[in-house]
């Protein structure tokens, strides 16, 4: 608890409370600052799936502007600034050097969009501290774990859990699981077999999927798509649901509504497990939703907000530990004190095994929220936050 | 914000002397963030006698000191309304800033503190003349608004930026910042003028703050077994006519807590209906009325008692509480 004055003098109160002077401009331009690092790598995309949803040129980057423009708001107040370091790149060679040329610089809280191995290779350096939003690989968590290299972004392991809970609490058991042929694809399969596995469901079907959807644009392009869900749903073991795993999103959608039973889908595409979507309106996130729209232009996307989430994340570490030196805010980051407040109606924190930010899964439709993780009844010792992703007692991670 | 929870506690002390014979019939309204109306209630029958229509997304709501109108937040409207408690018609429209969500009157009775949710701001609103005074710039939205009994302070708590502002009424100008739990929602005066409370959504906590140094002085923190803690989310509060006790809404845990205001334990649970956001004492202190805004009614607690006594449905999604005498 800190109590912040205007009286321009520094007291230090009993629990770590500093007093600060109020907003002026002058102030305002010498108040110390924390330089923060945006670090992407962004590959051509390859054509989206629909025409609805082009693939923003700024996504990520946007919801980390939010983020600091907030932090910056509450700076005023607290005598500190944020300041905001871009790098977005679409050529990988590029990665490294402007890491170092953030780390040059003293810049050593980077949030980071980037691939799994560009990620390892970004924690090799010690001085960086990355704070991971754009890969949700499980080996991250575990065997791959770093103690400098933190998980804002879920994991797949959580998405796939906040998903069997629901299919259990639905007793929708059966699941056809249909995995595309990216890497991606693969792990996400895993990680829903894993799931299944842990809440007592059973995959009664699990096919891959190699047709390829770019007939969609031809004419009559959806007979042969409906023709080839038909052919790939047919003669399935009774399932309740069909899961698919396609994240680059590709052919997931082909799938709805041609199946041989009517049967609904869920996964990558159909009933999607998620950080964040621009359905969701509870807790007050309609604020949040409301403010990036008036900033972007557009909807907040997943990516936005595990960017704009890192920001908070350093703010109210900087806030809390009244600092702006990177040691004292990372300090603040992993201490059992930390929590920040997420529009998801539950504080969020890092846990200590694998510095993965636990918080609750969305469970979005298109166009509506279904459902929450974890669902009720999935009990914890500690939080039942943890009820979703690698628990303590099962961590591979040895790093922390 | 119930307006009851500012009336000097002179006035909610005469309304006790009052209690247990037949005290007269109050007036309850209850504002329905989904459908848009005001439910007006008859305290005696508990039966909805009127429905106002009123602005978009309807939740902070005030009466005036006289208690003639009635100031209702109309957020998606970006305006307050003007409900005459007589004619129940908007007979008026008042400039508001945008996205108004809570609301507090000056003793004065002329200035509306108006917390502007989207926009960082504070609107200082003149009732009579409807005309903006003045905008106070201050975290990231601003919810919660207390003003001190004495008119001297105007407490605001901005959600994301998780700090209770001390405005200086007279000025305009913040005096103090104080870092609280996450998600700061409502700050509540002690009716002695000399500490105020603020209830943390998202931290599960009570923090109390006293006005000789704008330190906090002390902390309240829930626990209800079986119930996990993320659904602890403390935002609604009222005192009891004597200022002893506490009552506190928990959100999601569908409880109203009790606590003691000197020793500051917490006393009692009551299981209330489903996310209770807010809450107003009965002028004669006997009741507390609450807005559930899940199961959409108005839970009515016998204070004495201790229990739930009635569950009364009112609109859809029914968010802030005031009683008129």
């Amino acid at each position: 608890m800190a109590v912040l004055r205007p009286s321009g003098r520094r007291a230090l109160l009993a629990s770590a409370l500093l007093a600060a002077a109020l907003p002026t401009v002058a102030a305002a331009e010498e108040a110390p600052a924390l330089a923060i690092g945006y670090l992407a790598l962004k590959l051509p995309r390859q054509l989206p799936s629909t025409l609805i949803e082009p693939p923003p040129q700024d996504e990520g980057l946007q919801g980390a502007r939010l983020g600091l423009k907030d932090n910056a708001t509450t700076g005023r107040f607290t005598g500190q600034r944020f300041t905001l370091e871009e790098h977005r790149t679409e050529a990988a060679e590029e990665v490294m050097p402007a890491l170092r040329d953030m780390l040059g610089k003293g810049i050593r809280l980077i949030v980071a969009d980037l691939p799994a191995d560009m990620l390892l290779q970004a924690a090799a350096e010690p001085q960086a501290v990355l704070l991971n939003v754009g890969a949700p690989d499980d080996a991250l968590r575990n065997e791959a774990c770093r103690r400098n290299l933190f998980h804002v972004l879920p994991s797949r392991a959580m998405l796939t859990d906040a998903l069997a809970q629901y299919l259990a609490v639905k007793r929708w058991r059966n699941l056809f699981l249909a995995a595309g042929p990216g890497p991606g694809d693969r792990l996400y399969a895993e990680a829903m077999r894993r799931a299944a596995k842990k809440f007592g469901l059973r995959i009664v079907a699990d096919k891959p999927w190699t047709h390829d959807p770019g007939a969609q644009r031809t004419d009559t392009g959806h007979m042969s798509i409906a023709a080839e869900a038909a052919r790939f749903t047919q003669g399935a073991p009774g399932y309740d649901i069909l899961v698919v795993a396609d994240e680059t999103d590709d052919w997931g959608e082909s799938l709805a509504w041609r199946t041989t039973d009517p049967r609904p889908v869920a996964g990558t595409q159909g009933l999607v497990p998620t950080i964040w979507s621009p359905v969701h309106e509870q807790w007050g996130a309609t604020q949040l939703q409301r403010r990036f729209r008036a900033q972007a232009g557009r909807v907040m996307t997943p990516l936005d907000q595990a960017a704009w989430l890192a920001l908070r994340a350093i703010g109210e570490a900087a806030v809390r530990s009244q600092s702006t030196e990177p040691e004292k805010v990372i300090a603040y980051l992993r201490s059992p004190a930390f929590e920040v407040a997420g529009f998801k109606g539950a504080k969020l924190s890092f846990r200590d095994w694998d510095n993965q930010l636990r918080q609750p899964i969305l469970l979005a439709g298109p166009r509506s929220l279904v459902s929450v993780s974890p669902q009720p009844g999935f009990q914890h010792r500690t939080s039942e936050l943890d009820t979703l992703g690698a628990d303590r007692p099962e961590t591979q991670c040895h790093a922390s | 914000m119930p307006r009851i929870l500012t009336l000097p506690a002179a006035l909610l002390l005469a309304g006790a002397l009052l209690a247990g014979n037949g005290a007269r019939a109050e007036t309850i309204m209850v504002s329905n963030e989904k459908d848009n109306t005001i439910s007006v209630l008859d305290g005696e029958t508990l039966k909805v006698v009127q429905t106002v229509k009123v602005g978009e997304r309807p939740r902070g709501i005030v009466l005036s000191k006289d208690g003639r109108f009635l100031y209702v937040c109309a957020g998606d409207s970006d305006r307050v309304d003007v409900v005459d408690t007589t004619s129940w018609k908007v007979v008026r429209r008042l400039p508001s800033g945008s996205d108004p969500e809570r609301a507090a009157l000056h003793p004065d009775g002329r200035r509306l503190y108006v917390a502007n949710e989207d926009d960082n701001l504070v609107t200082v609103v003149d009732v009579e003349r409807g005309v903006v005074l003045q905008e106070i710039p201050v975290g990231v939205e601003p919810e919660g608004m207390g003003l001190s009994p004495d008119g001297r302070y105007v407490v605001n708590t901005s959600e994301t930026t998780n700090m209770a502002h001390v405005i200086d009424a007279g000025s305009g100008k913040i005096i103090a910042n104080v870092l609280v739990g996450a998600r700061p929602r409502y700050a509540l005066w002690q009716p002695d003028g000399k500490r105020f409370w603020v209830s943390s959504e998202i931290g599960g906590t009570l923090s109390l703050i006293s006005a000789d140094d704008w330190k906090v002085v002390g902390q309240v923190s829930f626990s209800i077994p079986g119930v996990p803690r993320e659904a602890i989310q403390p935002v609604g509060m009222a005192f009891s006519a004597d200022a002893s006790k506490l009552f506190v809404t928990l959100g999601p845990a569908n409880r109203v807590a009790v606590v003691d205001v000197a020793t500051r334990e917490v006393q009692r649970m009551l299981l209330v209906g489903q996310r209770v956001w807010n809450l107003a004492l009965s002028a004669d202190g006997s009741k507390l009325y609450t807005t559930n805004g899940v199961s959409n009614d108005l839970s009515v607690v016998d204070i004495e008692a201790m229990r739930v006594t009635r569950s009364v449905p009112v609109g859809q999604a029914p968010w802030g509480v005031v009683v008129k005498p």
